[in-house]
């Protein structure tokens, strides 16, 4: 619902503020959940139990890059733990985590729609797919 | 072999454009159905098709338009939404068909809305499907640019916009009344039926909800006809459908194939059999709130009826298969965290039993399980159906755990016996 005159009552507009100040941000403080609470006229716990439904709208700071490893069942049996694992210890942290850097934050994601070529996984909007130690060190090193 | 929704989609190269689509006789039926047939006319022709819907229930589609109030004292604005969320692990369809040929989705669309009457249309969009979105904006714009959008469509008085709402990701978001939640700005969280959606859903507004898969059928349907439809499936149940196969065989990937395909062709023909060096155990058909099927379902044609007659559901279509290499335990313990996570909270059977019933499977896996949990999670699939809970969710994630209980019997008593799992070293 993003053009703005689709929005019968303010209400309405919830998760698209939500996703424009993580869009800007990188993710939603409570000075956001205030402000947005505030501009759409509804109460700040309103917002946060919208804010903290969704599993896209991060409530904590994240990296500039997020990878989203799949933990679904058709990646599980194409072997997604070895994936992750191996992930893991090359930047150190593990699911929930983000480098010290900033750089990346690691985190579980049901189905990503690539079973066919499981185990995937993506980066920011990026998808990636048939998972190898080889191409994930690839792929990584393009995110800065 | 006729593949009607597939034959204009080349992976790998980009869907086609307005020029390209309308030079393959794209936009005549939307052309034909605006100008030349009433709504009525319309939903009598899909009724009369026999089309279930794609989105995993088989609804018939055409008696689900037929429930929509029409006429001049209708309320106003009714609401066409195509659900494109696509959450179900496993299930990889939707997408194809958005990225493949994204003008075939809108021409659905704009048909349906006409025959419902509806001048509001959403596409709810899973957020992991960038690509799609992308092209159908593009497509967007090219119809809108054409005409085939907005006021007095092709002259017809008839005023349509089509929007698009990315999710911002939950499993629930797909279940219809949750998704008018998610519209609305809210919690995703699922509504009382009755009343109906067809009656009051979208703002309270008549509203029909329809998946990609189903409404890309439109266009079709009217230019070929009911019985056109019918004779394309094996087994008269109308159409060709999606199929997919995940997991340990030799070509995974998605086919077009008739309606009521058999379960061996697909898993040995087209998906080319098990992987070398693996067995084949059992499959789950249609995304993984559906029962286990097993060797002797290999003959079963894969249609609504079908399926169900051996217990389980065709669902999405879309097939995960169980091999010998991988623990049946894991397997089902990996689907139901998957519900026990995803539950939107609002009815204790669910968000209770299944965050038990995930505990004490990995209870099981990690070889602490005791006998009597088997009787614990027999209790659950018993309970968590119908009636007892708000929404499909619960009782959807009963599916694989009943048959997997029954049919991997023998492998859940080996976990708690020898106190270990035994496909982990
Ligand atoms: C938990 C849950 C999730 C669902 N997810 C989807 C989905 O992602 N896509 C979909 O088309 N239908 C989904 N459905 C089914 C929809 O509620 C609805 O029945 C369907 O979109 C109707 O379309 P159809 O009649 O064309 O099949 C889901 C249902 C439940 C209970
Ligand atoms: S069954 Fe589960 S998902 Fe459905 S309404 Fe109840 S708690 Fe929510
Ligand atoms: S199960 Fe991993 S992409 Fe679908």
């Amino acid at each position: 619902m993003e053009e703005a005159g689709q929005y019968p009552y303010p209400a309405v507009a919830c998760i698209d503020a939500l996703k424009i100040v993580q869009h800007h941000r990188g993710w939603v403080s409570d000075d956001s959940v205030k402000d947005i609470a505030q501009l759409l006229e509804i109460s700040n716990e309103d917002v946060d139990g919208v804010a903290t439904f969704y599993s896209r709208i991060y409530r904590k700071p994240v990296g500039r890059n997020v990878i989203l490893i799949c933990d679904s069942i058709s990646c599980m049996i194409m072997g997604y733990e070895s994936m992750y694992e191996y992930i893991s210890l090359k930047l150190g942290i593990h699911f929930g985590e983000t480098t010290n850097d900033g750089r990346f934050t690691l985190l579980p994601n049901s189905c990503l729609g690539d079973c066919d070529h499981a185990p995937a996984m993506m980066v920011n909007n990026d998808h990636y797919n048939k998972l190898t130690f080889e191409k994930i060190d690839e792929l990584l090193s393009n995110y800065k | 072999m006729e593949k009607p929704l597939t034959k204009y989609i080349t992976p790998g190269s980009p869907p086609p454009d307005l020029k390209e689509y309308s030079r393959i006789g794209g936009y005549a039926s939307a052309h034909k159905a605006l100008k030349e047939m009433s709504p009525a006319e319309i939903t009598s022709l899909v009724k009369a098709s026999n089309l279930l819907g794609r989105g995993g229930a088989g609804f018939p589609t055409g008696l689900k338009w037929s429930f929509v109030p029409m006429g001049e004292n209708s309320p106003k604005p009714k609401y066409l939404i195509c659900n494109a969320d696509e959450m179900e692990p496993g299930t990889f369809k939707d997408r194809y068909l958005m990225e493949g040929n994204p003008h075939q989705l809108i021409e659905g669309m704009i048909i349906s809305s006409y025959a419902i009457q509806a001048e509001k249309a959403y596409i709810f969009i899973r957020w992991a499907y960038k690509k799609a979105e992308k092209e159908l904006r593009k497509a967007l714009a090219e119809a809108y640019a054409a005409g085939y959008l907005g006021k007095n469509i092709l002259g017809s008085g008839f005023d349509l916009d089509i929007y698009i709402h990315s999710s911002a990701g939950r499993y629930i978001c797909g279940e219809e009344t949750a998704l008018f939640n998610s519209l609305e700005g809210k919690r995703a969280i699922p509504r009382t039926k009755p009343p109906f959606a067809a009656i009051s859903g979208l703002f309270g507004k008549p509203t029909i909800v329809n998946n990609v898969e189903t409404l890309v059928w439109i266009p079709h349907i009217i230019e070929r006809g009911a019985e056109w439809f019918k004779n394309l499936s094996m087994t008269g149940a109308g159409g060709t459908k999606l199929y997919g196969v995940s997991g340990r065989v030799k070509n995974p990937g998605l086919w077009e194939l008739p309606l009521g395909t058999t379960l061996r062709e697909v898993i040995e023909e087209h998906a080319g059999g098990m992987l070398d060096g693996y067995k084949f155990r059992g499959v789950i058909p249609g995304g993984i709130s559906t029962d286990f099927m097993l060797e002797k379902h290999m003959d079963v044609n894969m249609d609504f009826s079908n399926v169900g007659a051996v217990g389980s559901r065709l669902g999405t279509g879309t097939m995960i298969i169980l091999d010998d290499k991988t623990c049946p335990v894991a397997f089902i313990h990996n689907i139901e965290k998957f519900f026990a996570l995803e539950s939107c909270g609002w009815c204790t059977p669910c968000r209770e039993g299944l965050a038990w019933v995930e505990k004490l499977l990995a209870s099981i896996e990690e070889g602490t399980g005791k006998m009597e949990y088997l009787d614990i999670l027999k209790f659950h699939t018993k309970y968590l159906c119908f009636g007892n809970t708000f929404c499909a969710h619960a009782p959807g994630a009963a599916e694989p755990l009943q048959s997997g209980l029954e049919y991997f019997h023998d492998d859940f008593v080996q976990h708690i016996n020898g106190k270990k799992c035994p496909w982990r070293s």
